[in-house]
């Protein structure tokens, strides 16, 4: 860098206020690298200070080599949707370094391992070398475990650049280590040794900082596949069988802790629960619905390609009436596709499951706390429906962490649906099992085991009359299917409604579900900005309902956003309200990331201007 | 007879089923009748006995026996993963599982494999014929090399050997009957009901429309005249108190079961076959093969594998019967996991 173009930086920079709070880190590292300990401590540390902050762990599919980058968006408005521009890039990754520098924009810094003997070209931007391995050598860290210590030295160096608290940095790590002294103070020496040597040897010449604020007093931080383990515990889950599939692993491995931890009988120290790791996902749901069907509470979770193999399965719940709860952490397809990149790619999949005239609900979560809630409502939905219920999660949610209000205990004693007991059939005088006895289309059921001679009926996939008997009489299948629909409208009533939020005056609407939630909050602030009020309709289950019609025939024009490609949402509108597609304009973007308000307010700018 | 009751106050009508839809004369319908038979003999409580198949002309048979008992025909070769979630979720019940060798030997073999790997608790009853017979007599995994049928051709492959199949997963209870011996049937039944674990019964049940002519081994023709037991079976129960003392050293076998109840086999075979030798059960299985020797009886039992709800170190009651309490951790249970997260303390 010649001295002119020093001298340029020098008073770009010195124009600038300085950026408190609101800016984007991004870190690349090379998987395997042990770079989520160091990335989620810096995370906890800001969200420790009350600043509101969010990340994402972009990753590949891969066990150690591929590149990975992980992003802190530090937002003191709260937003916390995915921004695709990074002020601060911490660059780890020798492959991507020249990349992921080229996208920092003017007066953006960059720190990288001294070792590198980076060439410093690009003149607009701040350069801070590293020490990385000195600092390590000098520690007392043990040879094996000093390659996944390296990551600890850009938290020190950016505590002391972003006044970062190391107090919190230790509580953080900590946390992450449950304790274990060793783990924690070894980690702690890196980050402490290289915030010191950034105290000592940098000036610190870029705007960004880290201040105090007091906007997470009282919420906690954590991944959605951990809301919804805990939620399915609180819901009293018993037999859990699953196969691995990233990107639902995680969310198994949080109700085998839970489940270990809460569900254990004090008296015998054996389990209230089985968690059976199947064979394949055609096991696991078979698993869950025989369990189901026998009485218990029972779930499975998984993602796309596993849920492919479940469609089989999906129908026989249907159409036998089992109750079933699928967890789909949904990933980017067709085919394998992206397995460890988000998508909302499976909404019309996962609604129509199985061969012939099939159907199920679908909760779709938008937050974690809504992860907890749906993880126990699946229950009692499935229960008092007798039928199969999707959570439609995906990697956005289910991987990364996110704030939250503490989770609410539920409302309401668990509702375990139309089961007789032997006392009630004996009362009745024998039962129907598929009979319409309340005109809800829900018919009552007898769990196996029920002590009475005439409590027993045969459950089969074949055409069945009311009295579960084999019949493939045209009278009997059509008034089954009827009655199936009847109770697909009952659950229209049960599921969770829209969350609307309806503007005087607006004419334009957004429709969206899940985890585009964040970007939709984010854009409509934008739009404001720009003289568009929208009103906002968010989703939260199938089958839709009449809230949802009402706000199609309320604004003229409603843009339904999702992170697909084929738009799966807006079909479905319009199929479900034909007299109102007109209304309906798709906006759908999917890329394996998560959508960005940048790109939602261009999209919907372009249409209205 | 048919009006004496049992010890439970049941008649034998009371383990009777709906009217079989099966050809006259199949071999499944004479299964189903032993069945029907032996829970009665046993006095099963019919309210604790489940029946669980999968998809073909055997899977349909448990609509033919113990129509006071749950019953659930699922998918083509995935009642395994049923029989799992169900004997889970309710380890008091009483699970018995009829399959076919389409079922089990092809469609359904990794799903057999695993349920065999996890001991599930279940007597798992495979209706062998050879031939699929819903869709009209092509071949299946259990066909004889070298078979002729009327529209399948000449089968160029090698059988799969369901008894072998299980034997290698490690099978705890593996044996093999002919439905044309009923004595031999009901007795294997019996013992299969009294074994903790996945029982597995290949039974060769000739399908009288399809295969069987007397080249094919699973017809009755064949059974009838080539069929060589390796034991004598008699089953007695816990409750009766039958002397044992008679039987010479070395040629009755009594293997005791886990509810108390035991298996007396008379051996009849040359070879002394001794089913509590896993090698020897193998080597009786090739040499059978080789041999084209048609054996039944009890060809392996091991009563020292847990079972999957052992495993699991689940509760001893059902699962499915433990209230609300114990399934919903209480509001305090949440504060604590809510409080270990919170920020900032």
């Amino acid at each position: 860098m010649s001295d002119v173009e020093a001298s340029a930086l020098e008073s770009l920079l010195a124009e600038r206020e300085p950026i408190v709070n609101d800016f984007q880190i991004m870190i690349a590292t090379v998987n395997g690298s042990g770079s989520q300990t160091a990335n989620t401590a810096l995370l906890r540390s800001i969200f420790r200070m009350g600043v509101p902050v969010s990340g994402k762990n972009i990753f590949p599919s891969n066990i150690q080599g591929l590149p990975t980058w992980f992003t802190v968006r530090v937002s003191k408005d709260g937003y916390i949707a995915r921004r695709e521009d990074y002020h601060i890039l911490v660059a780890m990754n020798r492959d991507t370094a020249a990349d992921d520098i080229s996208k920092l924009p003017p007066g953006g810094v960059c720190l990288y391992p001294q070792e590198w003997k980076l060439r410093e070209d690009r003149p607009d931007i701040v350069y801070y070398p590293m020490p990385v391995e000195k600092l390590i050598d000098a520690s007392d860290v043990p040879a094996n475990l000093k390659p996944y210590v390296a990551n600890m030295v850009y938290v020190g160096v950016l505590a002391t650049l972003l006044e970062i608290d190391l107090d919190e940095i230790a509580f953080s790590l900590d946390f992450h280590f449950g304790g274990k002294a060793k783990a924690i103070n070894m980690n702690m020496g890196l980050v402490k040794a290289a915030a010191e040597w950034a105290l000592d040897n940098l000036a610190k010449r870029d705007p960004y900082k880290v201040a105090r604020m007091d906007k997470t007093q009282g919420m906690l931080l954590l991944d959605g596949n951990s809301a919804g383990a805990l939620g399915a515990v609180f819901g009293g889950v018993t037999v859990v069988a699953w196969y691995p599939i990233t990107p639902s692993t995680s969310l198994i491995d949080a109700l085998n802790e839970y489940l270990r931890d809460l569900r254990t009988d004090p008296a015998t120290g054996k389990a209230t629960y089985a968690v059976i790791q199947a064979e394949d996902e055609i096991g696991a749901i078979g698993t869950v619905i025989g369990a189901g069907w026998a009485g218990a509470r029972a779930m499975t979770a998984t993602s796309g390609p596993g849920m492919s193999l479940m469609s089989e399965f999906a129908g026989l719940s249907y159409f036998t009436e089992v109750p079933a709860v699928i967890w789909n952490v949904q990933r980017v397809g067709p085919s394998t596709g992206l397995p460890t990149r988000t998508s909302q790619g499976d909404v019309l999949k996962a609604h129509f499951l199985g061969h012939g005239d099939t159907k199920h609900p679908v909760l779709l979560p938008s937050n974690i706390e809504e992860a907890f809630e749906f993880g126990w409502r699946a229950f009692d939905l499935a229960e008092r429906l007798q039928t199969l219920i999707f959570v439609l999660s995906d990697l956005d949610l289910g991987m990364n962490l996110w704030m939250s209000n503490p989770f609410t205990y539920p409302d309401q004693p668990m509702d375990r649906g139309k089961v007789l007991s032997a006392e009630d059939v004996e009362r009745m005088g024998g039962f129907a099992r598929y009979r319409d006895v309340d005109g809800d289309g829900i018919t009552y059921r007898t769990l196996p085991g029920t002590d009475h001679p005439l409590a027993a009926y045969f459950a089969r996939g074949t055409g069945h009359d009311e009295n579960a008997y084999y019949s493939e009489r045209p009278e009997d299948w059509e008034a089954n299917m009827a009655r199936l629909t009847r109770k697909f409208n009952t659950a229209r009533q049960l599921v969770p409604g829209p969350v609307v939020d309806q503007v005087d005056g607006a004419q334009v609407g957004i429709i969206a579900y899940g985890t585009t939630d964040a970007c939709v909050v984010e854009s409509r602030d934008r739009l404001r900005e720009r003289g568009l009020e929208t009103s906002y309709l968010r989703l939260r289950a199938l089958p839709l309902n009449e809230t949802t019609r009402d706000f199609l025939a309320a604004h003229e024009r409603v843009y339904v956003v999702e992170n697909n490609t084929d738009g799966q949402m807006a079909r479905l509108l319009r199929m479900e309200f034909p007299e109102l597609a007109g209304r309906l304009i798709s906006l759908a973007h999917a890329d394996g990331l998560p959508l960005t308000p940048r790109w939602l307010t261009a999209a919907i700018l372009e249409q209205e201007q | 007879m048919g009006n004496r009751l049992n010890l439970i106050g049941l008649d034998r009508n009371d383990y009777k089923g709906g009217k079989s839809t099966l050809c006259l004369g199949c071999g499944h319908n004479s299964i189903s009748n032993q069945i029907i038979q032996v829970a009665y003999e046993l006095s099963l409580n019919p309210h604790r006995v489940i029946k669980l198949s999968g998809i073909g002309c055997s899977s349909k048979s448990p609509a033919y026996f113990l129509s006071r008992s749950h019953g659930f025909n699922g998918l083509h070769g995935r009642m395994p993963a049923l029989a799992t979630g169900a004997t889970t979720a309710n380890r008091s019940l009483i699970a018995i599982g009829v399959s076919g060798d389409g079922d089990t030997g092809s469609i359904g073999l990794g799903q057999f494999s695993h349920m065999i790997r996890r001991n599930v608790p279940i007597v798992y009853i495979v209706e062998n014929n050879g031939v699929y017979g819903l869709t009209k007599g092509q071949f299946s995994a259990t066909a004889d090399l070298g078979q002729e049928l009327k529209y399948a051709g000449v089968n160029e492959l090698p059988p799969i050997d369901i008894c072998m199949e299980a034997l290698i997963d490690n099978a705890s209870f593996v044996a093999r009957s002919f439905a044309g011996d009923a004595k031999q049937v009901r007795e294997l039944l019996k013992a299969a009901f009294s074994h903790k674990g996945t029982a597995v019964l290949d039974i060769i049940s000739p399908c009288v429309t399809f295969n069987n002519h007397e080249s094919s081994t699973k017809s009755y023709p064949y059974g009838k005249t080539h069929e060589e037991p390796l034991q004598d079976i008699t089953y007695i129960p816990v409750y009766d108190e039958i002397s044992i003392e008679e039987h010479e050293p070395g040629v009755v076998q009594a293997v005791e079961m886990h509810d108390g109840s035991r298996v007396m086999l008379k051996k009849l075979d040359p070879t002394k076959h001794d089913p509590t030798d896993r090698v020897a059960a193998i080597k009786l299985l090739e040499e059978a093969r080789r041999d084209n020797l048609f054996i039944t009886g009890l060809i392996y039992i091991d009563r020292n594998r847990r079972t999957l709800a052992e495993i699991s170190h689940l509760v001893d009651e059902p699962l499915v019967s433990l209230p609300e309490e114990r399934l919903r951790p209480p509001r305090e249970a949440l504060q604590t996991v809510m409080n270990k997260l919170i920020c900032c303390d």
